[in-house]
């Protein structure tokens, strides 16, 4: 298998997720034991001021580092992956990850890719997430 | 809440936690987020045990660092940040620890704000670290609906 090489420019994705659902962020509640209401319970979000459930930032930090092990596996090859979270995201927004190569050191027989990585809602182009992951091929 | 009340915790940390892997557990964050990789449920595909998603370490539970004044609500979770050095296997016992590095604080357009950043880790059992977190925890004076 010849393996995948990588330049500065290069684009990884775009990975488009389906709408984020309530019952998915019911579902991720469990998954990764963050129960605040603010995710589930609609009225506790309104009171809170947000205007009805958000998203976990963590869930739409899963959908990039999706991205990223469609790109080079879960084997290991992915080294630090970091995010500031931006704008919310609720019930219907459909997330877009994609990704650009800004830097690439060859290392003892690997390359070392530094990459921005980005969450946009389709609809309306809100940044939802943005970033940077470093990986080895 | 000021500044103030969390100098003193700065360089604390929490009593290790020990976080079992489950399959289960893998299966279902992978199904949560919706990524139909065959690793995340296929021992076979993934080789013998099942290998968690890059974000999956979020989900330990890290501990508590004693008496540190979180408010309970209203809290943004600013920023978070992996560092990896081997995956995450279903079986796997890690010891979760949370450490409280940093505290800072910011005045904005949301009034005055503080950053408390942490550093979680997970050790396996042969005392190797696994992956560490940094996470970035902003409280508003006043909450949330400030």
């Amino acid at each position: 298998m010849t393996r995948k090489r990588f330049a500065v420019g290069d684009k990884l994705g775009p990975l488009v997720k389906p709408p984020v659902t309530k019952t998915q962020l019911v579902k991720y509640s469990g998954a990764s034991g963050d129960f605040n209401p603010i995710h589930t319970v609609d009225e506790f979000a309104r009171e809170a001021g947000l205007g009805g459930v958000i998203a976990h930032g963590m869930l739409t930090m899963a959908f990039v580092g999706q991205l990223l092990t469609d790109t080079v596996g879960a084997m290991g090859a992915l080294k630090t992956f970091g995010v500031r979270f931006r704008e919310m995201v609720r019930p219907g927004d459909v997330l877009v990850c994609e990704g650009t190569v800004t830097e690439v050191e060859e290392r003892d027989g690997l390359q070392y890719v530094t990459c921005e990585v980005t969450a946009t809602v389709q609809q309306d182009g809100r940044l939802a997430v943005a970033g940077t992951a470093v990986f080895t091929v | 809440m000021p500044l103030q009340d969390f100098e003193p915790f700065v360089g604390r940390s929490s009593s290790p936690v020990r976080n079992e892997v489950e399959r289960g557990a893998i299966r279902k964050f992978a199904d949560a987020i919706g990524d139909p990789n065959p690793v995340y449920r296929d021992v076979e595909a993934a080789g013998g045990r099942l290998i968690a998603p890059p974000t999956f370490s979020r989900t330990f539970d890290y501990g508590r660092i004693p008496d540190l004044p979180l408010p309970s609500a209203g809290l943004i979770h600013g920023e978070q940040m992996f560092e990896y050095f081997r995956p995450i296997y279903s079986g796997d016992v890690l010891y979760c620890t949370s450490t409280l590095r940093e505290v800072r604080e910011r005045n904005g357009r949301l009034g005055t704000m503080i950053f408390l950043v942490f550093d979680n880790t997970a050790v396996d059992e042969t005392g190797e670290l696994v992956v560490r977190e940094t996470l970035t925890v902003i409280c508003r004076e006043g909450g949330l609906s400030a």
